[in-house]
């Protein structure tokens, strides 16, 4: 076993204790603590597979905006009342999916051969390429997710702006 | 430089089979926990698995066009936030309105 292997195995490890930490975290503030775990361990992964760029955007955005976002939606529902309940009455089932699912991935994981390895030839991919590919050759789905998620933005806001704001704009 | 030579020594099998049990362990937290804020993070662990798998086979499968899962990835990443955003927005509308956000009890649609 070499050290990337040892490295990539631990990380594996953290990425997969995440996880299970958010299935089993009895409150779920500590469940979202566990997903920035998981997403951490995710972007270790990423390193690992030689793409930086992705493990900055996945350090950024997942482990700092949306877990904050998470926290701060739980902050608003006050989530103490539930905590005897986390799990609905369906959960067996959920067990049962679960296990099915992951025991045909790996098993046609397993099974599977894919063509070509590129092992021998690696292109590491700089910052300067990928810009150049999503400002070019992706210049139309990049537009578009950039009205997504200034429609996201605005349907957010309206969602959540609180009527009794209104009620006061209208005294 | 040296990062790059000490990746070639992963197998992909490996980083498929951690994408696998990500995206079981996020189906069950999806389906099973009645919080709908932590069904949220399910669905976010289930995104980050399939990113994963994304990553592993640009990395490994000898393409013609390398840089399209990476391209993939980062637009799968700006959807997710987008969907982060209205998903606890839309959390935050119903507790506002129905004082809990247990996904068992919000059943107005229902039959």
């Amino acid at each position: 076993m070499t050290v990337a292997q040892g490295i990539f195995y631990l990380i594996a490890a953290l990425a997969v204790a995440g996880g299970l930490g958010v299935v089993l975290a009895r409150n779920t503030v500590y469940a979202a603590l566990f997903l920035i775990l998981a997403l951490l361990a995710v972007a270790g992964i990423y390193i690992l597979l030689a793409s930086e760029f992705l493990a900055l955007v996945q350090v950024l955005i997942y482990a700092g905006a949306i877990t904050v976002l998470l926290l701060f939606a739980l902050m608003l529902t006050r989530v103490g009342d539930l905590e005897e309940t986390m799990v609905g009455a369906q959960w067996p089932l959920a067990v049962v999916a679960s296990i099915l699912l992951v025991g045909l991935l790996i098993t046609t994981i397993a099974t599977s051969d894919w063509p070509g390895d590129a092992d021998g030839m690696i292109t590491r991919i700089p910052f300067e390429t990928l810009g150049e590919a999503l400002f070019r050759q992706w210049a139309v789905p990049f537009e578009i997710a950039s009205l997504v998620l200034l429609i996201a933005l605005v349907g957010a806001i309206v969602l959540a702006r609180d009527e009794e704001g209104d009620v006061e704009e209208a005294e | 430089m040296s990062i790059v030579l000490l990746a070639a020594r992963v197998d992909l099998e490996h980083v498929l089979i951690v994408g696998a049990v990500l995206f079981a362990i996020g189906l069950y937290v999806a389906l099973s926990k009645r919080n709908a804020v932590a069904v949220l993070m399910g669905i976010e662990l289930m995104l980050n698995a399939v990113n994963l798998t994304f990553i592993a086979f640009a990395r490994f499968v000898e393409s013609p066009r390398p840089l399209d899962g990476h391209v993939f990835v980062i637009f799968v990443i700006t959807v997710a936030a987008a969907e982060a955003a209205v998903a606890l927005a839309l959390a935050v509308a119903v507790y506002r309105h129905r004082e809990t956000i247990d996904v068992g009890k919000i059943s107005l649609l229902r039959w």
